[in-house]
C-alpha cells in the first residue's frame, strides 16, 4: 500500500510558502536564487511568477552566497533557497558574510528531521544547525504554518535591518516527509 | 610562445572604467587589480575562492544600467565552472567576465591547473550559453574586448586571456571587508543602515 506523503491538517490549510513570498516582498527582496528543493517548490513558483523579483536558479548553493554578496554592493537585497543539505556546500564562501558584513537570508528547508525515510539526508540535516552556527549564522525556525508570517518577517528584518546573517530553518515536520513510494 | 604580461592586460581592460564595477578574483588578479589603481568601484576578494563570477552576476542585475567586469584566474574560474551555467540561463547584458589563464596556480607554488592540459574555459562559456567567449592571446585583442565591455547590447560576455607565469609583486588592496563593500556602496549612493 504506497504512503501518502504526511502532512499536518495545518499545512493544508495554511499556504505558508505565500506567507513567506509576501515576507520577502514586504522586505523588498529583488533577486531569490534556488537550488530546487520539493519543500521549496510552491516559493520558488511564486518568486519566479513575482515580476519584481529575478529568480535565479543555481547549480550549487555556495553561488548563491556569491550572488546575495554582489546584490547587496549593488544596493538589492536577495534571498537563497535551499534543503539542508546544501548548507554543506556553502561552508566556505560564508567567509563573505562573515568578513564583510554582508547581510544574508537563507531559507533552508530541512530533512533529516522526523520522519526522515534516507539515512543519506541524516548527518548533514543533524549537522546543519550547528554548521551555520559555527559560520556565524544564526538561526530561526519555522516549526508551524501559522507561524510562517511572522517568524519569515523577523528573519528578514534581522537580516537587513541589522545587517546579519540568518539562517531560516523549516522544519521537515511542515514540509512533509518524502516516502519514496509516491506514484509517479 | 610570447604570452602577454598580466599587468598590462589589467591595465588595458581598466584604462577607461567610466563607471565600470570591478569584481577582481582572490589571488593575483586581485593584485593585478589594485596595481591598476585602487578605486572605490573595485571589490576584491581576499577568501571565497569560487564566488566571483557569481558577485558580479549579483551586482549587475541589481544595477543593469552599470557594466560589471570581472576579472579573475584560472583556478578561480574552475572552482566556479557551475556559475558560468547559472550566468548563462541569466543573461546579464552587463556583465563581462575575463580569465587571466596562466595554466597554475601561482599564489601556492604555481602548481599546474586543468587549463594546461585539458579543460577549455572557452568551450565551456559558450556551451554554457555565453554567446560572446573569444580566446585572447594578443594586447590587441585585449583592447577590443576592453572597449566591447561598455557596450551592453549584447552581453554577457567572456574571455579568457593566456598570460605569463610569472608572479609579479604583490599590490595588496585594503583587506577590510565592511571598509571596501561601504565604500562602493557609498560611490553608488548607499547609506549605511
Amino acid at each position: 500500500m504506497p504512503r501518502k506523503t504526511s502532512k499536518t491538517h495545518s499545512a493544508d490549510a495554511i499556504d505558508w510558502p505565500a506567507a513567506i513570498h509576501s515576507a520577502l516582498k514586504s522586505q523588498r527582496v529583488r533577486q531569490v536564487s534556488y537550488v530546487p528543493d520539493a519543500g521549496h517548490k510552491r516559493l520558488i513558483e511564486l518568486c519566479h511568477a513575482d515580476k519584481g523579483m529575478t529568480a535565479v536558479p543555481l547549480t550549487t548553493e555556495e553561488e548563491g552566497i556569491g550572488l546575495a554578496a554582489g546584490a547587496w554592493l549593488g544596493g538589492e537585497r536577495a534571498a537563497l533557497l535551499m534543503q539542508s543539505s546544501g548548507v554543506g556546500n556553502c561552508a566556505n564562501v560564508l567567509t563573505l558574510a562573515a568578513t564583510c558584513g554582508f547581510p544574508l537570508l537563507m531559507l533552508v528547508t530541512m530533512r533529516g528531521e522526523t520522519g526522515e525515510r534516507n539515512p543519506w539526508q541524516v548527518p548533514m540535516g543533524q549537522a546543519t544547525p550547528e554548521a551555520l552556527r559555527l559560520a556565524g549564522v544564526c538561526t530561526l525556525r519555522l516549526e508551524r504554518a501559522e507561524d510562517a508570517s511572522a517568524v519569515a518577517n523577523t528573519a528578514a528584518k534581522v537580516a537587513f535591518e541589522e545587517q546579519s546573517a540568518v539562517a531560516l530553518l523549516i522544519s521537515q515536520q511542515l514540509i512533509g516527509v518524502k516516502s519514496f513510494e509516491e506514484k509517479r | 610562445m610570447n604570452a602577454l604580461n598580466r599587468r598590462d592586460v589589467v591595465a588595458s581592460l581598466l584604462e577607461r572604467r567610466d563607471g565600470l564595477l570591478v569584481v577582481a578574483g582572490l589571488g593575483a588578479p586581485a593584485w593585478d587589480c589594485t596595481a591598476a589603481g585602487d578605486h572605490p568601484l573595485t571589490f576584491p576578494l581576499w577568501g571565497a575562492m569560487g564566488s566571483a563570477c557569481m558577485i558580479g552576476l549579483g551586482l549587475a542585475l541589481a544595477q543593469p544600467k552599470r557594466r560589471v567586469l570581472v576579472v579573475t584566474g584560472d583556478g578561480e574560474m574552475l572552482m566556479g565552472m557551475g556559475s558560468l551555467a547559472t550566468i548563462g540561463l541569466q543573461k546579464p547584458p552587463n556583465l563581462s567576465i575575463v580569465v587571466l589563464d596562466n595554466e597554475a596556480y601561482g599564489e601556492t607554488g604555481g602548481q599546474t591547473s586543468h587549463t594546461s592540459a585539458t579543460a577549455d574555459l572557452v568551450g565551456v562559456a559558450r556551451a554554457c550559453g555565453i554567446g560572446d567567449s573569444r580566446a585572447i592571446s594578443t594586447l590587441t585583442e585585449v583592447e577590443t574586448f576592453a572597449k566591447a565591455v561598455h557596450d551592453v547590447s549584447v552581453g554577457p560576455r567572456f574571455a579568457n586571456v593566456k598570460i605569463a607565469s610569472a608572479n609579479l609583486e604583490r599590490i595588496l588592496p585594503s583587506r577590510d571587508g565592511t571598509y571596501i563593500v561601504n565604500r562602493i556602496r557609498g560611490d553608488l549612493g548607499f547609506q549605511p543602515i
